[in-house]
């Protein structure tokens, strides 16, 4: 007879309640590490999607996740001429925030290097990779927009064509796509009037100068679009990806791009572990604090509650003594009522966080490790906390039956 | 055998054999100024069975002698052999107490002390898997003993269903669930009215002689004395045989 089993089937409603309130605690712990490795994925994975060899950044910058990067955009071609590069992409990417339906809106831009990059290997569920130069955008589904909606962003309007399911950046913001140059008109939008104003301050720059006074022809040419000046540089970008030929060795073209004193170069890996360690490592320890703390709460509530329902067996555990109960069945009363406790607590922590987790805000990632993990903390704490009890029935003397 | 017939004596006649032994049995509370001396020097027998009753007002120590006898509290001295083994010296055990109590000894109480969780039947069954018995084998002989006691339809009630009489049935079914030597009883019919007492003492005397037990019952239940086989008496401490009164001419 489990006397165990017995005494939880007596005390069902009790026994359901407290183990109601523990599977909320183990839930906060699951979720603790769901966070975690929600942040770590959404940190990684646009480095991982982008399945670039090499990333090329603004020289002693670590690159767009660790900093402001600026490399110039014609830097491409002479990448590409190095020998085992295979191809060289531009990558642009910001955070905007702008105002929808009255609410903050804010997502992370980035640039796909039309026509040889329209998206394709970004995880579509719905609509098609961009097919046209401009106005045509990908959004994550978590943005909240439909297929064929409008979006207003600076002075032009983009449809979304095709939608993903999980793309976030490193801050956890949702993902829209957008060509190289439209992304650049979203980065460096700016309005008409400060457009004005820049001109006229090239104009009145170009006239206080001397070269603007030999050459009258200067000040015809100031009030062009930046784009049409020879004298100002091509619009920037935030890095560009190489990847590598087949067979090509990583190390020798990184040895080549390291005489440039104009780049700096890093592997995708380098790339990874400047987002883990920089952006992610402090709410990586602060999650694990907060998770080691609410393992010893939950283990203390644990101890509590088995230390209570100790108490309101002393009588029973006398008696069972007195009729020479030994005392691993004391032991074991109390031991396996912890271990279904914290089992039940267990399961109710899975089956919550399985319902609730998807509707948070930021990725909860909840891997099998996490939840083997728990189940071996969950089994830990259960011991721990029969301690307390099992100590207290050991002590409780036969005699006091008479009392 | 019937306390009328028999001379009052602190031990059972000669050549019967014993249930239980106990020789200048002392149990101290307290030392100094504050020592209270609860049994002094007590011996007595007790006959496979054989009921005795104790009896004595409140205080003189009979709950203390029992517990002693009953190896719950050790005596502060004086030996005590149950089924011709000894197992206390003053307070030193010479036995491992609850391997003991778990073959030896059967206990009832004024309370039925049954556990609240554990249904008529699984009280008995756990006094018999805590001696080893199979689970299967427990259960059926837990049936069995209840339905002896007239309990045969209560198994699977739980103690709160039962009546005071009922749930006193059940931990006398418990006590005897392992065929103990000697089973004591603390007052178990306090808490019964008469008819029910005197049921309770009639089983106490049916399972002594047919189970060969020996039992000792703490009372102050006199209508019951008759179903006893020998009175001992306690007061102050002091055990002694009980003398009847003289009946009035």
């Amino acid at each position: 007879m489990n006397l165990a089993a017995q005494d939880i089937r007596h005390n069902g409603g009790r026994f359901a309640l407290t183990a109601a309130g523990i599977g909320l605690l183990l839930m906060l712990v699951l979720g603790m590490g769901g966070i975690y490795s929600g942040l770590v994925h959404e940190a990684t994975l646009l480095v991982d999607r982008l399945e670039a060899d090499l990333w090329v950044v603004q020289h002693a910058t670590r690159g767009p996740f660790a900093e402001i990067s600026r490399v110039p955009a014609n830097l491409v071609s002479r990448l590409e001429a190095v020998p085992g590069v295979a191809r060289a992409r531009r990558f642009v990417f910001h955070t905007i925030q702008r105002e929808r339906h009255g609410q903050p809106w804010r997502f992370s831009v980035q640039g796909l290097d039309w026509p040889g990059d329209p998206g394709t290997s970004l995880p579509l569920i719905a609509g098609r990779p961009l097919a046209h130069a401009h106005y045509e955008m990908i959004a994550d589904r978590s943005l909240g927009l439909p297929l064929g909606e409008k979006v207003r962003l600076g002075k032009e309007t983009y449809t979304v064509v095709g939608l993903t399911r999980g793309m976030a950046s490193s801050s956890g913001d949702p993902m829209a796509f957008f060509t190289l140059r439209d992304a650049q008109a979203v980065q460096f939008d700016l309005p008409g009037e400060a457009i004005r104003l820049e001109r006229a301050a090239r104009q009145a720059r170009a006239a206080a100068g001397d070269l603007g006074r030999q050459q009258p022809g200067l000040l015809d040419r100031a009030d062009l679009p930046s784009a049409a000046l020879p004298a100002l540089g091509p619009p920037t970008v935030s890095a560009l990806l190489i990847s590598l030929g087949p067979g090509a060795d990583a190390a020798t073209v990184i040895r080549t791009l390291a005489g440039w004193p104009d780049i700096s170069v890093y592997t995708a890996q380098e790339q990874r572990d400047f987002l883990l360690r920089g952006n992610v490592d402090r709410a990586r320890r602060q999650l694990g604090l907060f998770r080691v703390i609410l393992v010893f709460v939950s283990a203390i509530i644990m101890a509590l509650i088995i230390y209570t329902l100790t108490l309101d067996k002393a009588h029973d555990i006398a008696m069972l003594k007195l009729i020479g109960a030994r005392n691993r069945v004391i032991v074991g009363l109390i031991l396996q009522q912890a271990l279904l406790l914290g089992a039940v607590g267990y399961a109710i922590a899975w089956a919550l966080g399985e319902w609730l987790f998807p509707a948070f805000p930021r990725l909860v990632l909840i891997t099998a490790t996490d939840r083997a993990m728990l189940a071996g903390i969950v089994i830990l704490i259960s011991v721990a906390a029969s301690g307390l009890g099992i100590w207290k029935a050991l002590r409780i003397q036969p005699n006091t039956i008479l009392s | 055998m019937n306390p009328a017939a028999t001379p009052p004596s602190l031990h059972p006649p000669a050549g019967a054999e014993l249930a239980a032994e106990v020789a200048g049995l002392t149990k101290i509370y307290g030392s100094g100024n504050t020592e209270v001396v609860a049994v002094r020097d007590a011996s007595f027998g007790v006959a496979r069975g054989e009921v005795v009753a104790l009896l004595g007002p409140s205080g003189s120590g009979k709950s203390t002698l029992l517990a002693a006898v009953g190896l719950i509290n050790p005596p502060t001295a004086g030996r005590v052999a149950v089924a011709g083994q000894a197992v206390m010296d003053g307070p030193h055990a010479l036995v491992e107490l609850r391997a003991f109590c778990r073959h030896h000894l059967g206990f009832v109480f004024q309370k039925a002390n049954l556990i609240p969780f554990l249904t008529a039947r699984q009280n008995v069954q756990v006094a018999l898997e805590i001696n080893d018995v199979a689970p299967r084998t427990a259960r059926d002989r837990a049936g069995e003993l209840l339905a002896y006691l007239g309990l045969g339809d209560r198994l699977h009630n739980l103690p709160f269903m039962l009546s005071g009489g009922q749930q006193q049935r059940v931990a006398i079914a418990r006590a005897l669930a392992n065929r103990p030597d000697l089973i004591l009883a603390d007052e178990p019919t306090a808490a019964l009215d008469g008819r029910l007492g005197r049921q309770v003492m009639e089983l106490f005397r049916r399972v002594a002689h047919e189970q060969r037990a020996g039992v000792v019952v703490v009372t102050h239940d006199h209508r019951a004395l008759d179903l006893c086989d020998r009175i001992l008496e306690m007061e102050d401490g002091i055990l002694r045989a009980h003398q009847p009164a003289p009946r009035a001419a």
